[in-house]
């Protein structure tokens, strides 16, 4: 399948979720749908550095928060629609990724992750002191009710359910473009050995900041509505822990070497975290959450995926 | 700038960086030395904090003394934990990507069920020792800063003479330089490497009551400490004691600065700094081989 197909039936799964959404009609759908969406935006840009370099970042969180910050600036400056400041999102949390990777993969990954984690306790102790955007009392977004298409009016959340659905269907469709491109197979190259992948003329140093770059970028982009959606945006909530757990713990379980791991993952453990929050508790999920991950890691390290594709091929040699 | 408040800063920066000595010194084995990433370090701190809080609410019983009873019990929770990383990861060649969301994965269980246990409330220890402090001239010396910090050195005393001096502490030593040679030589690399990550862990327990003693304690204050303990690490040299005893003590005497002239709520910010300046400028640390 080439890349224009494929973005095709992407876009049209895209626009048939839309119109199933819209024929509900039920705001906590686009309310639930929203988050689902959101960790699969993140999933997928972290899988761009972690599953398929193999490098671990930790600071999806900070990377998120860069985004939604971004937006809280922005919108106190001079209030911009939401598509220019995902942009905008994008591209502080780009060249931040891209700063963070050039000062530290030079080095063995292991010091990339801990920096990664590091910088998220540093972004966090900057926004609490920046009282320009809330600092740790936060920051108030007041958005209108609805929103104005072409003489349609649109509810506000089904505008930024709608816009994080595109952001979606853009991470699927790039990420599946890299794994195919020559870039991809260079990222490939480093996860499995980057000492041989240098030896072989792959420019590696180049390679991974473009990961680090893009990763950040789709981070960024998915923070960027995230004050429009939250209506109140304090340190806490933007650089929580829990952002940063479920976009590892989601290609991870859904397996990290193609676009459909973390997607799968992220739908899975999305929709399991709406129902829980509901119905248990918000801490208990997250509990559920962690012990997920430790135990896809040490039983199926390929994730869902793997476990699919060895019962397949067990089914193809019976 | 006041000269009094400045030497004040020093001193009391002296005091918090002899203290994370002993939060690093887990780090230190497991990290420089074992080459484990464990970034749930810190989580296990504040476990010990918690168990030694548990039984000096109830029983009244001294916290360091709680911490040194519960060294056995890490002890083995560290055992365990090597022995599943080791099947799991390092046995099939994984270690990296896995290895690092199996740590993460744990550093969040413990941290939730802390939570789902004990709420999010600060909680803190009784001792006779805080409160009063020493007063020399117009220095103060915190008597709850002065206790931990001594206790603190003489644990990584301790595992220093254990690592040059000791038959056990040498081999461990050499497992960090060369894990085949070890092998040559018809020692377990294995079993060795257990042992020593089992140690790095039982750290934590003390580590984790002198916390409580320092300040209260709730489950996400690990977070704070994760960059810290790993940015003493790489600046003392991974792999090099010494060395992260004197970058513990830099560190704590610069947030202490940073705290008292700019503010409180700017000290994370410091390690993070010296993080990514030593990783810029010298990769190998102070004292790095």
């Amino acid at each position: 399948m080439n890349t224009t197909t494929f973005s095709t039936i992407v876009a049209a799964v895209g626009l048939a979720v839309l119109a199933y959404a819209h024929w509900l009609g039920v705001d906590y759908f686009y309310f639930a749908g929203y988050t689902i969406l959101q960790f699969v935006v993140l999933a997928t840009a972290w899988n761009i550095l972690g599953g398929y370099c193999g490098y671990v970042n930790f600071g999806t969180a900070a990377f998120f928060a860069l985004g939604a910050y971004s937006a809280v600036f922005v919108h106190k400056f001079h209030p911009l629609p939401i598509p220019v400041l995902i942009v905008i999102g994008a591209v502080v949390s780009g060249i931040v990724g891209l700063g963070m990777g050039y000062l530290t993969l030079r080095l063995r990954g292991a010091f990339f992750s801990i920096a990664t984690l590091a910088m998220a306790v540093v972004f966090q102790t900057l926004v609490v002191n920046w009282e320009y955007v809330g600092g740790s009392r936060g920051a108030y977004i007041i958005h209108p009710e609805n929103v104005e298409f072409a003489g349609y009016k649109v509810h506000y959340i089904e505008y930024l359910f709608t816009l994080m659905l595109l952001l979606a269907v853009i991470a699927i469709v790039t990420a599946r473009t890299i794994e195919r491109s020559q870039l991809g197979f260079g990222f490939a190259t480093i996860r499995d050995d980057e000492l041989a992948a240098e030896a072989c003329g792959v420019p590696t140093l180049r390679v991974k900041l473009i990961a680090t770059t893009l990763s950040g970028a789709f981070m960024g982009m998915a923070g960027a509505p995230f004050p429009y959606y939250i209506g109140y945006v304090q340190p806490q909530s933007a650089f929580a822990l829990d952002y940063a757990v479920n976009s590892i713990a989601m290609p991870m379980i859904g397996g990290t070497t193609s676009w459909v791991g973390p997607l799968v993952g992220s739908i899975l453990l999305g929709s399991a975290q709406q129902y829980a929050t509901v119905t248990i508790s918000s801490a208990v999920n997250l509990l559920i959450v962690g012990l997920m991950l430790v135990a896809f890691v040490i039983i199926a390290p390929n994730g869902l995926i793997g476990l699919v594709q060895e019962r397949m091929r067990a089914w193809r040699k019976s | 700038m006041d000269f009094n408040l400045l030497i004040n800063a020093i001193f009391a920066g002296l005091l918090l960086g002899g203290f994370y000595a002993a939060v690093s010194a887990g780090i230190a084995i497991a990290f420089g030395m074992l080459d484990i990433v464990n970034i749930a370090h810190p989580a296990f701190v504040i476990l010990g904090s918690y168990i030694a809080y548990t039984v000096n609410i109830n029983l009244g019983v001294d916290p360091i003394l709680v911490s040194i009873l519960a060294l056995p019990a890490f002890y083995a929770l560290g055992a365990f934990i090597y022995q599943v990383y080791y099947v799991s990861f390092e046995k099939r060649g994984q270690e990296s990507l896995r290895g690092l969301a199996f740590f993460f994965g744990l550093l969040f269980i413990t941290e939730v069920t802390l939570i789902l246990t004990f709420g999010v409330d600060y909680r803190y220890v009784e001792a006779a020792y805080i409160g009063p402090s020493i007063e020399i001239g117009q220095f103060e010396l915190p008597l709850r800063m002065l206790v931990p910090c001594v206790v603190s050195l003489v644990l990584f005393g301790t595992i220093q003479l254990f690592v040059t001096r000791t038959f056990l502490g040498r081999a461990i030593m050499a497992v960090s330089q060369d894990q085949l040679a070890l092998q040559l030589m018809a020692a377990d690399p294995i079993r060795i490497k257990r042992i020593a990550f089992a140690i790095a862990i039982a750290t934590a327990s003390i580590a984790g009551a002198l916390l409580i003693i320092i300040q209260p304690v709730e489950p996400s204050v690990g977070r704070d400490y994760i960059g810290r303990v790993f940015a003493i690490c790489v600046l003392g040299g991974l792999g090099s004691m010494p060395g992260a005893l004197i970058a513990a003590i830099l560190l704590g005497v610069v947030e202490s600065l940073t705290a008292t002239f700019y503010g409180p709520s700017w000290a994370p910010a410091v390690s993070f700094g010296f993080l990514l300046l030593t990783l810029a400028v010298r990769p190998a640390g102070l004292m790095g081989r």
